[in-house]
């Protein structure tokens, strides 16, 4: 018989920390899978950020380096421009992102450095437990906006594909979902590419998945998708928004 | 080996290419912009990398990612950068990387001043961030020196794998003197023997795991037992100390940097005019060095000056815990830039002989 489906190579062969019906774990899933596609799993430097993502260093079976608290993009930049032969994408969420590692995504992104940024955005802190985060959308209850997000005091959520379109230096940004199967199939494509174009030497690729948190939420795995569907997915609307060479 | 007359700044750049470090990330502040200026113009010719980061912050995680991937590589700043920085200088501890950090002070606290102060002694020696770590910190006087203890730090940091901070004053970056150069070593690649591999992904091959986060509580008490030992280790392999007409001395300066130049003159003014003078000088301020202090005779040392470019003076509690109560300590000091001379310490010195005798 053949198989047809496996555990990748560049995934430890260990049950994830992740809460059930979290699709954290098909974000992971997705890029072990284009590391062995690509052949490439002792070149790969996953560069891990501070919350639920942190814990990819108990699955990504290759060289990991763990961040401080939104630095990701700056750790990134130390990495690859010491080895520029190795594969390095970082792994962050909305929080490390666009909350405290604002600048330094920025800059990482205004500098046009040859890494793979893979934003995973679910509206909320999963970690530390559901509090407001810059993409939480308006009227979204967290812990710390208990009646939820209010803009008069909170703002609105941050659109970072948008905001970064404003800069020159990137070379690819887009947005996908990872709320059904055909969606996970455009993300895959969209890190494939962002991936080659870092192999081919042409720039800085931001590839950001909508994705949800069962827990935090307070809606079950399968309840999260629909509210996906009815909600993050309109705020965020997925394409790309830059494919160019300048 | 031929003399070059250089800028101190400068000088410590150059030595660290020569020490083999090929990464450096820095942010542009007073008085240190001599640094990342030169290794905008040197790293790219001795194949490294330089980057102007967008923070200071930005620029430490640089250099921590650098280390990860084996680079020896080196950051620098002053005070308010220096704060910005540790979040950055906690994780290079806290993942077992090597790396340097240069703080070339200025008054404080907070934005304080510009001009040259020895204000972060007690940030470098005590807690260069949160977590209960320690680095390395050695104190340049001269140029010269600031380039010899710029080339061993990277020895240091590699050797214990472990952040290792150069600790210098405005004066001595900004001032220049002739030096003799080290030679240059070729760059090595740091072999990463931190534990975040053994407990993450010990199945790996020829992989790594670069952490400062253990997750188990076990794990992270046997990291922490394991660094204590490796301080232990400092205390008695790594102490670097000057002592300066101290075998007959009643009066006994304990100065550092550029408070040492000024106190070495005062001592010998104050022998010339029949006063027993002498100076200790830390060279590591950590490992600080106890036991020069305690070897001090204490029936013929009347008292000890602790001599500081920052008020109040910071190296007072290690002064003395070497001494142990059995010998006064006074101090002497400028602060906030003001500039602190030789007569300020003589004068200091004999107006508490004065007040002693009353």
């Amino acid at each position: 018989m053949e198989t047809i489906y496996a555990r990748p190579k560049s995934l430890i062969d260990r049950a994830t920390g992740y809460c059930p019906g979290c699709l954290h774990g098909v974000a992971t899933r997705l890029i072990a899978e284009l590391v062995d596609e690509m052949d490439v799993r002792s070149e790969t430097v996953a560069v891990l950020p501070v919350g639920c993502g942190t814990l990819g260093m108990m699955h990504f079976n290759m060289d990991v380096v763990v961040s401080p608290h939104g630095r990701t993009p700056a750790v990134a930049t130390g990495v690859k421009r010491s080895a520029p032969e190795k594969l390095v994408f970082s792994y962050q969420g909305d929080g490390d992102l666009a909350a405290i590692g604002l600048a330094e995504i920025m800059h990482a992104a205004n500098r046009g450095e040859n890494f793979t940024v893979v934003f995973i955005n679910n509206g909320t802190y999963g970690m530390t437990g559901g509090q407001l985060a810059p993409t939480t959308l308006v009227g979204q209850k967290s812990t710390t906006t208990p009646e939820g997000r209010n803009p008069a005091e909170t703002g609105y959520p941050m659109m970072m594909c948008e905001i970064l379109s404003q800069l020159r230096a990137p070379r690819y940004i887009a947005r996908f979902s990872l709320d059904c199967p055909a969606n996970v199939i455009q993300a895959k494509k969209g890190l494939r590419k962002a991936f080659e174009l870092q192999r081919a030497g042409k720039g800085f690729a931001f590839v950001e998945l909508l994705s949800n948190c069962p827990t935090n939420w307070g809606l079950s795995a399968l309840e999260c998708l629909d509210w996906m569907r009815e909600n993050t997915m309109k705020a965020f609307p997925l394409g790309v928004f830059r494919d160019k060479e300048e | 080996m031929k003399k070059l007359f250089l800028k101190g700044n400068e000088a410590v750049a150059e030595a660290a290419v020569l020490a083999g470090c090929r990464f450096f990330a820095g942010y542009p502040i007073t008085p240190q912009n001599e640094i990342p200026e030169y290794m905008s113009r040197r790293m790219p010719r001795a194949g490294g990398v330089f980057i102007q980061g967008e923070s200071e912050t930005a620029s430490v995680c640089m250099v921590y990612g650098a280390a990860a991937m084996g680079k020896l590589a080196m950051t620098s700043s002053s005070g308010p950068g220096i704060s910005l920085k540790a979040e950055g200088i906690s994780t290079l501890a806290g993942a077992q990387l090597p790396a340097v950090i240069v703080n070339v002070m200025r008054g404080g606290p907070g934005l304080g001043t510009i001009q040259a102060a020895q204000s972060d002694y007690l940030h470098a020696t005590k807690a260069m961030g949160h977590g209960g770590f320690r680095v390395i910190v050695l104190a340049p006087s001269t140029v010269q020196e600031a380039v010899d203890l710029t080339y061993q730090a990277f020895g240091l940091a590699v050797k214990y794998q472990n952040p290792v901070v150069v600790l210098m004053d405005g004066w001595i970056g900004s001032m220049m003197e002739p030096v003799t150069l080290p030679e240059a070593k070729e760059p090595v690649k740091n072999v990463y023997t931190g534990r975040g591999t053994r407990c993450f992904n010990p199945g790996g091959t020829g992989v790594n795991v670069v952490v400062s986060c253990l997750l188990e509580p076990v794990n992270q008490e046997q990291l922490n037992i394991q660094m204590g030992a490796m301080y232990e280790k400092w205390r008695q392999e790594e102490v670097l100390v000057e002592e300066y007409l101290t075998a007959d001395a009643e009066y006994v300066v304990v100065a550092y940097g550029t408070a040492a130049r000024a106190a070495r003159t005062a001592v010998g003014d104050l022998r010339e005019r029949g006063v027993k003078a002498g100076m200790i000088r830390p060279v590591s301020l950590y490992p600080f060095p106890y036991d020069a202090l305690k070897r001090l005779d204490r029936e013929q040392v009347r008292f000890i000056l602790d001599t500081e470019m920052t008020l109040p003076v910071q190296m007072m509690d290690d002064i003395r815990l070497g001494v142990a109560d059995a010998v006064p300590v006074r101090s002497c000091g400028r602060s906030g830039g003001v500039v602190l001379t030789n007569e300020d310490i003589a004068d200091t010195l004999l107006q508490f002989i004065e007040e002693e005798g009353k």
